[in-house]
C-alpha cells in the first residue's frame, strides 16, 4: 500500500483524480437523462463522432489547448447528432442505422486526420492517439481545470433547469402544452449530454466514453425511484469508476485508463442489477421464495388444523405424509420453518408432527381471515 | 501477385462479405448489433490467442465467433431481467467485453503482433506480406479467409432468400409457416460474428461497422426489393473499398479509415441524389406539390361551403385569402393553379368547383 | 351564439402528414361551459385535432383562438391530459411529483415547487381519490390509478379549458365513473372541456355537446340533436348499418 500512499500524496496524481472524479460525476449524472430518454446509444455515436473534431481542431490551431480540442469535439459531436436526426427524419432508415453510419464514418474520418496529424513535427508531444482509448496520466493541470470548469457548468445548468428537464424527459407533450419552449430545452439537454461526453474523451477515449454514460446511470436506476436520487447516485457511481480507473491505471504499467474505468462501471452495474434492494434480481428472488414459503406454511397449517378440528385433543401428533392425502407435500424445510415459528413440533421418534398452542391459534386466525374475505 | 492487387482484392471481398450480412441487419433493425459484435469479437480473438499462442490458429475464428454470439445472448439475458431497455443493454455489454479484451492485450499479449492500434485501424496495407498457397497460387492469407467468409454469406443469402424475405417483411407469417425466426436470427448473428472476425485483421472493429451499415443503408434508398438491395449494397461496398484505397494512397493515410470515409461519401451521394427517395428529388416533388396541395385544400373548402348560406362569403375571390389564411399573392397563385388544372372556375367573384374539382374534393374527403 | 365569445374557435384547420391529409378544413366553435366529446372512427384525426388546437402539431393551414385570442397568449387558461400511453411509466418519480408538474409553468423559471405546490397537489390527489398513493412510484399504479394521477395534474393547473385525450382508455369502471363525476363537476363550475372519446354507448350519458369527426368535421352541436343515426352513419361510413341496428335495438 506504500505505492498507493505515494500516489495519493503526489500533486499531479491528485489533480488527475479530481479531474476523473468530476468527469465521471458529470457523465453519470447526465447519463441518467440519456437513459430515460432512450438515448444511450446516441452517446456512442456522439463520442465516436467527436474524434474528427479533436483532430481537425488540432490541425487548424496547431495547439493542444484543451479548450480548443473540446470545442472541436463539441462541434463535430453536435454535427453527428444533427445528422442522425436528419437521416431518420428524411429517409426510411431507422435510428439504429443512422447511428451506425454516423459513428463509423466519423470515426473513420477521424482516424484518417489523426494519421496525418501524427506526421506533423509539432504533434510529437500532443499524443492525440490517447484520445482513442484514453490515458488519464497524460492529463495536465490545464486539462483538469478545463474539465472542472465545463463539468461544473454542465451540473449548474442541470440544477438551474432541473424541473424543466425532468418534465420534458417524462412528458414532452404536456410540457409543450404548458407553453414551455420544449424544443429549446430538448436541444439544451442534448448539448449538455454531448458536453459531458467530450470532456471525458481524453481520460476515457472516444471508443469507450459512451459506456461511462450508460453504465453508472443504469446502476443508479436500480437503487431508487426518485429522479434526484438516481441522478446523484449516477454521478457518484461515475465518479467512483473514474477515480478507480485512474488509480489502477496509474499504479500499473501499460494499463489504458478507459477500459479500466469501463470495467469498473460495468461491474458496478451488474452488481446493482443483481443486488439492489428493491429492483435487484436476488432480493426479488428471495422475496418470491419467501412469499411462496409463507403460502405453503399457511396451507400446511390449515390442513393440520382440519385434521384435528373435530378431535378432542387438538394437539394429537400426525404423520406428515398424511398431508399427501389432501394433495399437500410437506417438505422438511417448510416444516423446519414452522417449527422455528413455534407453530408445530415434532413428537416421538417416527417424525410425526403436531400443532402447538400458538400454531392452533394461528391456524384458526388464518382460516377465519380467509372466510371473512 | 502484386501489392496493389492483393490489397484491392482483400478489401473488396471484405467489403462485399460485410455488406451482405449488413443488409439483413439494417432491414431487421439490428444495425447496432454489428457495432456490438465487431467490438466484442476482440475478446474472443485475445482469449483464443492466449490459449493457442498462435495468431493463425483456426481456433481464433471459432473462439471469436463464439464470443460474438455470446454478446447477443448476453444482451438478450439482460433484456430478460426487464431492468434495462435495449439501448442500455447493448451499450452495457459490448464496451465491457471490448474493455476486457483491450486490457488483456496490453497486459498479456503486448509483446506479440496484436496491439490496440491494429484493433482500431486494421492492417490492410500489410495484407500482401502474409501469404499462403492455394491451388498452386500464392494468395494473401486475409484474402483467402475473407473470400471463404464471403462465399458462406453468399450461400446463406441465396439458400435462405425466401425465408429471410418472409422473416423481414412478415415475421408472424414466417413463424406460422414453420420457419423458426429464432434459428434464422442466430444463424445471422453467427455469420455476422464470423464475418467480423475475418474482417478484423483487414479493417479493424469500428470501420467494419461502416462497411456493414453504410452501403446497405444507401442501397435501401435505391432499391425496391431485397435482391436489388443486396446487389446495390455489394456494388456500393466495392466502390467504397476501391475508392477508399486510392484515396488513402493519394493522401498517404490509413486505408481502413479512408474506406470508411468513402462509405460515408457513397451514402451521402445516395441520400442526396437517389431517384424518388433522395433529398433533391423530394425537394423537387415538394416544389411541385407546393401549389397542388393548397389547391386541393381550396377545393375541399369550397365543397364544404357549396350551396350553403355562407357560400357568398366563404368562397368569394376577394376574401378567400383571408378565409384560408394565405397571403394575397399566394392565394392568387393557388387560384390560378386550380383554374389552369380545371379544378374550379370563377363566377360573379364566387369560386365554384368544376365536375373534375368536385370529384377531387369528394375523393379527398372520403379517403382522408 | 352571438355576443358570446366561444371558448375555442377553430378556423379551417388542415393537417397533413407527408402527403396524406389527416384533417381537412375543420371548423369548430366550442361554446363556454360545455362538456364536449370528439368522436369518430380510428384514424379520423381526433387526437390530431386536439394536438393542433394545443399547438403541439403544426397545421398546414388554419387558425385557433382560445377565448378570442391566439393560443400563445392564452396558455395559462389551458389544462391538458395526454393519452396515458404517451409516457414511460417506469420513469423514476412519484404520483405526487407528477401532479406537481402541473404547477411548473405557473412557477416560472428557476423556482422550485415548495409547500404550497405540495398542498395543491395533495388536494388534487384527494379529489381523484389517490391520497394514499401520493408517494407511490408511478409504475406501481394500475392503469386507472395512472389516469387519475394525470387528471389530478390537470386539476392543479386550475384551468378554464381542459383537453383530455382518451381518458377512459384502459381504465376500470370505478375510475371511469369517478372521472366522469369530476368532469361534470368542472362543467358545473363553468369550465369548458373537450374530450376525445370512442365509446358511442356512453356518449349521451357523459357529454352534452359533441363533434363528429372523420377527417372533416361532419357535425357539431348538442349531443341529442347532433349524434343522430344519419349523422353517425356519415361519420362512421361503412359501419353505419351495424351502428344503426344497435341504436334501433336499444330504442
Amino acid at each position: 500500500m506504500d505505492g498507493l500512499g505515494a500516489l495519493l500524496s503526489d500533486y499531479t496524481v491528485r489533480t488527475v483524480m479530481l479531474g476523473c472524479a468530476l468527469l465521471g460525476f458529470t457523465a453519470g449524472a447526465l447519463g441518467v437523462f440519456a437513459l430515460l430518454r432512450r438515448q444511450s446509444l446516441l452517446g456512442d455515436a456522439i463520442s465516436h463522432a467527436a474524434l474528427p473534431g479533436v483532430a481537425i481542431a488540432f490541425l487548424l490551431s496547431g495547439s493542444r489547448d484543451p479548450l480548443v480540442l473540446v470545442l472541436g469535439a463539441l462541434a463535430s459531436g453536435w454535427l453527428g447528432t444533427l445528422l442522425v436526426s436528419a437521416i431518420t427524419r428524411s429517409t426510411r432508415l431507422r435510428e439504429d442505422s443512422a447511428l451506425g453510419i454516423v459513428l463509423s464514418v466519423f470515426f473513420g474520418i477521424g482516424l484518417v486526420v489523426l494519421v496525418i496529424v501524427n506526421r506533423l513535427p509539432s504533434a510529437g508531444k500532443a499524443g492525440l492517439s490517447t484520445f482513442l482509448f484514453g490515458n488519464a496520466s497524460t492529463m495536465l493541470t490545464r486539462d483538469v481545470w478545463t474539465i472542472c470548469l465545463l463539468g461544473l457548468a454542465c451540473l449548474i445548468c442541470l440544477a438551474l433547469f432541473w424541473k424543466e428537464f425532468k418534465l420534458i424527459s417524462f412528458d414532452p407533450q404536456f410540457a409543450a402544452s404548458t407553453g414551455l419552449p420544449e424544443r429549446m430545452l430538448d436541444t439544451t439537454l442534448t448539448t449538455l449530454i454531448v458536453l459531458a461526453i467530450v470532456i471525458g474523451l481524453q481520460a476515457v477515449g472516444v471508443v469507450l466514453m459512451s459506456a461511462l454514460v450508460v453504465a453508472p446511470a443504469a446502476a443508479a436506476r436500480q437503487f431508487s425511484d426518485k429522479l434526484l436520487n438516481v441522478v446523484l447516485l449516477g454521478g457518484l457511481f461515475g465518479a467512483m469508476s473514474g477515480i478507480g480507473g485512474a488509480m489502477l491505471s496509474a499504479s500499473m504499467e501499460k494499463l489504458p485508463t478507459g477500459p479500466v474505468i469501463v470495467v469498473i462501471a460495468s461491474v458496478l452495474t451488474l452488481l446493482a442489477i443483481l443486488l439492489a434492494p428493491h429492483r435487484g434480481l436476488l432480493p426479488d428472488w428471495f422475496r418470491h421464495v419467501a412469499s411462496r414459503r409463507r403460502i405453503e406454511t399457511q396451507r400446511i397449517l390449515q390442513a393440520l388444523y382440519r385434521l384435528v378440528e373435530s378431535d378432542p385433543d387438538p394437539f394429537r401428533p400426525h404423520d406428515p405424509n398424511a398431508l399427501q392425502a389432501v394433495g399437500l407435500k410437506a417438505a422438511r424445510s417448510t416444516l423446519a420453518v414452522m417449527v422455528d415459528l413455534g407453530w408445530v413440533e415434532y413428537s416421538g421418534e417416527r417424525g410425526w408432527i403436531r400443532l402447538t398452542e400458538a400454531g392452533w391459534q394461528e391456524a384458526r386466525r388464518s382460516i377465519g381471515g380467509e372466510a371473512a374475505t | 501477385m502484386n501489392v496493389e492487387l492483393s490489397i484491392l482484392l482483400t478489401a473488396a471481398s471484405v467489403a462485399i462479405g460485410c455488406s451482405l450480412v449488413g443488409t439483413l441487419l439494417v432491414l431487421r433493425r439490428m444495425s447496432l448489433i454489428s457495432d456490438a459484435i465487431s467490438h466484442s469479437v476482440l475478446l474472443g480473438i485475445v482469449l483464443a490467442f492466449l490459449a493457442t499462442r498462435d495468431l493463425n490458429s483456426p481456433w481464433l475464428l471459432v473462439g471469436a465467433a463464439a464470443v460474438g454470439v455470446l454478446t447477443v445472448v448476453l444482451i438478450q439475458l439482460l433484456l430478460g431481467t426487464r431492468r434495462l431497455r435495449e439501448d442500455s443493454a447493448i451499450g452495457l455489454v459490448f464496451p465491457l467485453l471490448f474493455s476486457i479484451g483491450v486490457i488483456l492485450i496490453t497486459r498479456m499479449a503486448g509483446d506479440v503482433h496484436l496491439d490496440t492500434d491494429a484493433v482500431l485501424l486494421g492492417e490492410l496495407g500489410f495484407a500482401w506480406m502474409d501469404t499462403a498457397s492455394v491451388l498452386g497460387m500464392d494468395l494473401p492469407r486475409s484474402f483467402i479467409v475473407s473470400s471463404a467468409v464471403l462465399l458462406a454469406n453468399l450461400l446463406f443469402v441465396t439458400l435462405c432468400y425466401k425465408e429471410l424475405k418472409l422473416s423481414i417483411f412478415d415475421a408472424g407469417l414466417a413463424a406460422s409457416l414453420g420457419f423458426s425466426p429464432l434459428l434464422l436470427h442466430y444463424l445471422l448473428v453467427s455469420l455476422v460474428s464470423v464475418t467480423a472476425v475475418a474482417s478484423f485483421d483487414a479493417v479493424g472493429s469500428i470501420l467494419m461497422v461502416a462497411l456493414m451499415i453504410a452501403p446497405p443503408s444507401a442501397a435501401w434508398l435505391l432499391s425496391r426489393s431485397l435482391a436489388q438491395m443486396l446487389g446495390w449494397s455489394a456494388l456500393l461496398a466495392t466502390v467504397s473499398a476501391v475508392g477508399g484505397y486510392y484515396l488513402a494512397v493519394r493522401i498517404d493515410s490509413n486505408i481502413a479509415g479512408c474506406i470508411a470515409a468513402a462509405c460515408g461519401i457513397c451514402f451521402l451521394v445516395c441520400w442526396l441524389l437517389a431517384p424518388e427517395r433522395g433529398l433533391v428529388s423530394r425537394w423537387m416533388q415538394q416544389a411541385e406539390q407546393r401549389l397542388l396541395f393548397p389547391a386541393q385544400m381550396l377545393a375541399v373548402h369550397i365543397a364544404n361551403h357549396e350551396g350553403r348560406p355562407e357560400e357568398p362569403v366563404e368562397c368569394n375571390t376577394e376574401n378567400i385569402a383571408e378565409h384560408m389564411h394565405w397571403q394575397e399573392q399566394f392565394a392568387r397563385e393557388v387560384i390560378g393553379y386550380a383554374q389552369r388544372h380545371r379544378m374550379l372556375r370563377e363566377q360573379d367573384s364566387i369560386l365554384r368547383l368544376t365536375e373534375e374539382g368536385r370529384g377531387i374534393a369528394e375523393k379527398l374527403m372520403l379517403h382522408g | 351564439m352571438d355576443g358570446v365569445t366561444p371558448a375555442i374557435r377553430v378556423e379551417d384547420i388542415t393537417v397533413a402528414y407527408r402527403e396524406n391529409p389527416v384533417l381537412w378544413d375543420v371548423d369548430l366553435e366550442v361554446p363556454p361551459g360545455v362538456l364536449m366529446a370528439i368522436v369518430g372512427p380510428n384514424g379520423a384525426g381526433k387526437t390530431t385535432l386536439l394536438k393542433s388546437i394545443l399547438g403541439l402539431v403544426r397545421p398546414a393551414a388554419g387558425r385557433v383562438f382560445i377565448k378570442g385570442e391566439p393560443l400563445s397568449r392564452q396558455r395559462r387558461l389551458i389544462g391538458y391530459v395526454p393519452q396515458r400511453s404517451s409516457v414511460d411509466w417506469d420513469f423514476p418519480t412519484t404520483a405526487l411529483d407528477v401532479v406537481m408538474m402541473g404547477r411548473y409553468s405557473e412557477l416560472g423559471w428557476f423556482r422550485r415547487p415548495g409547500k404550497r405546490e405540495r398542498e395543491l397537489a395533495m388536494q388534487a390527489l384527494e379529489r381523484v381519490g389517490m391520497t394514499d398513493f401520493a408517494n407511490r412510484q408511478i409504475s406501481q399504479l394500475s392503469g386507472g390509478q395512472q389516469q387519475r394521477v394525470f387528471l389530478a395534474r390537470a386539476l392543479v393547473q386550475d384551468s378554464e379549458i381542459y383537453f383530455l385525450d382518451e381518458p377512459f382508455a384502459g381504465v376500470d369502471v370505478t375510475t371511469e365513473k369517478a372521472i366522469v363525476g369530476i368532469l361534470k363537476e368542472l362543467r358545473e363550475r363553468g369550465r369548458t372541456l373537450l374530450v376525445v372519446h370512442h365509446d358511442l354507448s356512453t356518449l349521451a350519458e357523459y357529454f352534452d355537446w359533441v363533434l363528429l369527426l372523420n377527417v372533416r368535421a361532419i357535425a357539431a352541436g348538442p349531443v341529442a340533436t347532433t349524434a343522430t343515426p344519419e349523422m353517425l352513419a356519415m361519420t362512421y361510413g361503412g359501419r353505419s348499418a351495424y351502428l344503426m341496428k344497435q341504436e334501433g335495438g336499444d330504442g
